[in-house]
C-alpha cells in the first residue's frame, strides 16, 4: 500500500492584520492550516506573546511571580520598558485593573495619562486592556483609545454588554479590538457579527472565546478555539476568522497549582518550576488549539513558550 | 474507509433469518456500518466475507497493551482527529526513560520515583504508567541485569525495552517475558531479528523510521513477517516533527483507514531542559501520542502533564464531576460561611477559586447535580429546595458550623423563599449572580 501525506485543502483562512507603527509592528494570522502544519499550507506569521503589565502594584500575584519585577510595580511605564529592553517582550498588554471598583476605582482619566506614559517609552505593540467591569470598561477603554489614537493598539475586551461604545471608540482612533465571549463558539459567533455590523472590518477584529487555565476547564477552550479555527478554514466562515486571543496569564496565576507551597503540598514539587510549567503547558494548549496572541505573565513562561514557537514555526 | 451499510449487506447472506437478533439483514448491516453490532451474530456469514468485514471493522488505531497486570495500559482505537467530535479514548502513557549505564543506584533512585509518582486529581489516579530501559551500554550482560532489577524493584510497572541491539533485546526480553514488555526497537536495519524476537516471546514490537512514509512501509514488513502487535515512531525529535509526523499518521488511519499506519504513536520526548520537555510533551499529548517517553519525572512536571492529559481526554459530552461533600477553603472555624453550588467540575473550579481569593475561610457545600451547572441544573429540577435541604441535612454540616446561614447562587435567588421553609431554623442568603463577585460579597460580609 503506497503512502500518500494525507493532506487537508482548506478554503478559508485566518484574517491577517499588523498591529504597532513602525520597525517594531507585528503582523499576526493570515494562516491557511490548523497549527503548526507547514506541510499542507501557508503559516507566514508565528503566534506572538505579549507580557502583561497593570498600572497598580497587583495585590493577587503569588511571589513566585511577583519577584521578577519588583522596583517596576509603581511605574507602569518603567515596567513596560522592562519587558521590552530585558526580557525581550515583542508586545506589551497593559491590564488597567486599577480602574476596577473594587480595586482602585482609578477614572478614565488616570487610564489615559497611564497609557500615553507607556506609549511615549516603548515601541513595540501595544494591548489596552480593562479591568473586566463591563460599565467601567466602556468609559476606560474609550478614555485609553483616545489616549493612543494613531499608535494601531489592539484595545479590549469587548464584551456583550458594552461592545458598541468600545467598538465606536476602536474606529474613531483606528485600533484594533478583541471581543469576548464565554466559552460559546456561537455567542463568539454573534458577538463578531453584531460589530461587523456596525461597520468594523473582520480584518481588525481579534476574538477571545475566554481562556482556561490547565486543569480548569483548559479543554473548553481548547475545543471551542479548535471549532472556531476549523470553522474558518473549511466553511469559510469569515465571521469565524478573526485571529485568536489567548488570556493565559490571568487564568492560569489565580490557580492553586500555581501558588501552593511545597510544605503544604509536598506531591506537587517545586513551586518555581510549578508555576513556569502551569503558565507554559496552559500557552501550549492554546497554540495547539489556534490561538494567535498570547497573553502571558512570568517571563521565564514566555521565554520557553517562544522557545518551543521558534521551533514549531521554522521551515 | 470504513464501508457502508449497503456496502455491507452484499456480504450478508440476505436471508432474513433474524438469527442475528435484527428483523433483516440489511437492519442488521446498518448496524454493523455503525458499530453497534458484531460480525459474530450472524452464523451464516461467509468466510470471504468474514475477512473483508474483519478488516474494515477493525479500529483505525490498533488497540494495544502495554504491560501485563493490574497497571497495565491500553492504548490505541482513536477514532477522531478532534475531541470535541467524539473523545480521544485511552489516554496516553506516560514512561520515564533510564538508561543502563547509569549507576545502579540512579537507577533504583528513578525507580522509586516512578512507583511513588501516583497523584489523586479530580477523582482519578494519574501516575508514570511505565519505565523504558535504554540499552546504552550496547552490552547484553548489563542490560539484562538491569532489566530483571528495575522489573523486581517495579513488578507490576509495564517495562519498554528501549534497545535496538539484538541480542541485548533478547536477553532482557527473556528475562522479563512475562511482563509483556513493549519490545522497542525495531528499524529497517535489524527487522528480522526483532521480529523473531517479539514472535518467540509475544511481545508488541515497537517500529523505528524516519518519517510516516518509510515507517509505513516497514510495518508493512513487519506484519507480513506476523507481528501483529505494533507501536510505531515516526522519528520525531522536535516539536515540529512531532506535530506533522503524528498528524499525518493519524490522519492516514482514521480519514484514509490506511493500515500501515493504524498503531498507537510512540514518542521520545527527552530535553536537557525540563521545561521545554514539559511543552513539547504537551504537544505528543494533544496531538496524538499514545506513549510518551520523558528524560525525567520531577514532581512539578508529572503534575502538569498528567493534568493537560486528564483534560483533553475527557469525554466532551460527559461533564467531569467532582464529588458531593462540604468543601473547607483556608481553615474555616464555626462562624466562617457557607456556601452552596453544583458538582459541576468547572463550576467548582470557578467558585472556589474566588473563594480561596476572598481569603475568607469558608465551607463549600457541593451538591451532586450529575454534574450539571448551576442554572442548568435548577431548570432540570436537580437544584431544588427540597433537595438541597435534604443535603444539607444529611451533610452533617450542622455539627460543624454555629451558625445557620446558608448562601446560595444569585442565578437562583428565586429558590431562597421555598428553602427557608424547607431547611427548618437556617436563613438563606442570596450570593453574587458569578462567582467573580464572591470575593468582594464574602469581604464585605466579614466585615
Amino acid at each position: 500500500m503506497a503512502y500518500v501525506i494525507p493532506k487537508e485543502t482548506y478554503s478559508g483562512k485566518v484574517a491577517s492584520m499588523t498591529i504597532g507603527e513602525g520597525a517594531k509592528s507585528i503582523a499576526i494570522g493570515g494562516e491557511n492550516t490548523m497549527p503548526f502544519l507547514s506541510f499542507e499550507g501557508a503559516i507566514p506569521n508565528r503566534p506572538v506573546i505579549a507580557m502583561e503589565i497593570q498600572d497598580i502594584t497587583p495585590d493577587d500575584w503569588p511571589d513566585n511571580l511577583k519577584k521578577y519585577y519588583n522596583g517596576y510595580y509603581d511605574d507602569a511605564a518603567k515596567w513596560a520598558k522592562f519587558c521590552v529592553e530585558q526580557l525581550n517582550a515583542k508586545a506589551i498588554a497593559l491590564r488597567l485593573v486599577g480602574t476596577h471598583p473594587d480595586k482602585q476605582d482609578r477614572s478614565a482619566e488616570d487610564a489615559a495619562k497611564t497609557v500615553k506614559e507607556v506609549l511615549s517609552v516603548v515601541d513595540v505593540p501595544l494591548i489596552i486592556l480593562g479591568s473586566n467591569h463591563i460599565e467601567k470598561d466602556a468609559s476606560v477603554i474609550v478614555a485609553a483609545a483616545e489616549a493612543a489614537t494613531g499608535k494601531n493598539c489592539i484595545i479590549g475586551k469587548a464584551q456583550e454588554g458594552n461592545y458598541k461604545t468600545i467598538v465606536a471608540a476602536a474606529l474613531a482612533h483606528k485600533h484594533k479590538l478583541i471581543a469576548m465571549s464565554e466559552l460559546d463558539i456561537n455567542l463568539a459567533k454573534q458577538l463578531n457579527i453584531l460589530i461587523t455590523q456596525m461597520g468594523f472590518e473582520t480584518d481588525r477584529l481579534l476574538t477571545d472565546p475566554m481562556c482556561s487555565a490547565l486543569g480548569y476547564g483548559l479543554e473548553y477552550t481548547y475545543s471551542v478555539m479548535e471549532r472556531i479555527r476549523l470553522a474558518a478554514l473549511t466553511q469559510n466562515d469569515t465571521t469565524m476568522q478573526p485571529p485568536i486571543v489567548g488570556d493565559v496569564g490571568m487564568y492560569v496565576w489565580k490557580t492553586k497549582e500555581v501558588s501552593a507551597s511545597e510544605e503544604d503540598m509536598p506531591q506537587w514539587g517545586s513551586l518555581e518550576e510549578r508555576g513556569i510549567a502551569w503558565e507554559v503547558v496552559t500557552a501550549m494548549g492554546m497554540l495547539l488549539a489556534g490561538a494567535n496572541l498570547l497573553i502571558m505573565r512570568h517571563p521565564k513562561a514566555v521565554e520557553k513558550a517562544e522557545k518551543v514557537i521558534e521551533e514549531l514555526t521554522k521551515g | 474507509m470504513a464501508l457502508s451499510g449497503v456496502e455491507i449487506f452484499k456480504l450478508l447472506p440476505k436471508t432474513n433469518c433474524k438469527k442475528c437478533g435484527f428483523p433483516t439483514c440489511l437492519a442488521f448491516a446498518m448496524k454493523l456500518a455503525q458499530r453497534q453490532a458484531s460480525l459474530d451474530a450472524c452464523p451464516d456469514v461467509s468466510e470471504e466475507a468474514k475477512k473483508i468485514l474483519g478488516e474494515a471493522s477493525a479500529p483505525p488505531v490498533r488497540a494495544i497493551i502495554l504491560g501485563a497486570g493490574d497497571k497495565a495500559v491500553k492504548m490505541g482505537e482513536e477514532t477522531v482527529l478532534f475531541r470535541h467530535e467524539k473523545r480521544f479514548v485511552n489516554p496516553c502513557a506516560f514512561a520515564v526513560n533510564i538508561k543502563d549505564s547509569e549507576s545502579d543506584n540512579e537507577i533504583e533512585k528513578k525507580v522509586a520515583m516512578v512507583i511513588a509518582s501516583e497523584i489523586d486529581r479530580v477523582g482519578q489516579k494519574l501516575r508514570i504508567d511505565a519505565i523504558s530501559i535504554e540499552c546504552a551500554s550496547n552490552d547484553a550482560v548489563r542490560y539484562e541485569a538491569v532489566t530483571r532489577m528495575v522489573s523486581s524493584r517495579a513488578p507490576d510497572t509495564p517495562i519498554i525495552l528501549n534497545c535496538f541491539n539484538a541480542s541485548a533485546a533478547e536477553a532482557a526480553v527473556k528475562a522479563i517475558a512475562d511482563k509483556k514488555p513493549l519490545l522497542y526497537g525495531a528499524r529497517l536495519d535489524n527487522l528480522d531479528a526483532m521480529v523473531n524476537i517479539a514472535k518467540a516471546h509475544k511481545t508488541p514490537l515497537g517500529l523505528y523510521a524516519e518519517g510516516p512514509e518509510a515507517l509505513s512501509s516497514l510495518a508493512e514488513k513487519a506484519k507480513a513477517m506476523g507481528v501483529e502487535d505494533i507501536v510505531i515512531d515516526p522519528g520525531a525529535k522536535s516539536a515540529k516533527g512531532i506535530i506533522e509526523g503524528n498528524t499525518q499518521i493519524r490522519r492516514a488511519a482514521i480519514k484514509k483507514n490506511f493500515k500501515p499506519l493504524g498503531y498507537p504513536i510512540i514518542n521520545i520526548v527527552m530535553k536537557d531542559d525540563p521545561l521545554i520537555e514539559t511543552a513539547i510533551a504537551s504537544v505528543a499529548i494533544a496531538k496524538y501520542a499514545s506513549i510518551v517517553v520523558l528524560s525525567s519525572i520531577e514532581r512539578w512536571k508529572n503534575l502538569a502533564l498528567f493534568t493537560l492529559r486528564q483534560n483533553l481526554y475527557t469525554d466532551p459530552q460527559v461533564p467531569m464531576q467532582v464529588e458531593q461533600k462540604i468543601y473547607k477553603i483556608g481553615e474555616p472555624g464555626p462562624d466562617a460561611p457557607l456556601m452552596i453550588t453544583t458538582n459541576f467540575s468547572l463550576t467548582y473550579f470557578i467558585v472556589s477559586g474566588e473563594v480561596e481569593n476572598s481569603k475568607v475561610p469558608s465551607r463549600l457545600a457541593v451538591m451532586d447535580c450529575e454534574g450539571l451547572s448551576v442554572l442548568t441544573a435548577w431548570a432540570a429540577g436537580k437544584f431544588t429546595a427540597s433537595r438541597i435541604a435534604q443535603f444539607i441535612k444529611e451533610s452533617g454540616v450542622e455539627n460543624e458550623v454555629k451558625h445557620r446561614e446558608l448562601i446560595i447562587p444569585g442565578q437562583v435567588a428565586i429558590l431562597s423563599g421555598t428553602l427557608e421553609d424547607k431547611l427548618e431554623g437556617w436563613k438563606i442568603i442570596v450570593g453574587p449572580r458569578e462567582a467573580n463577585g464572591l470575593p468582594t460579597f464574602l469581604k464585605t460580609k466579614a466585615a
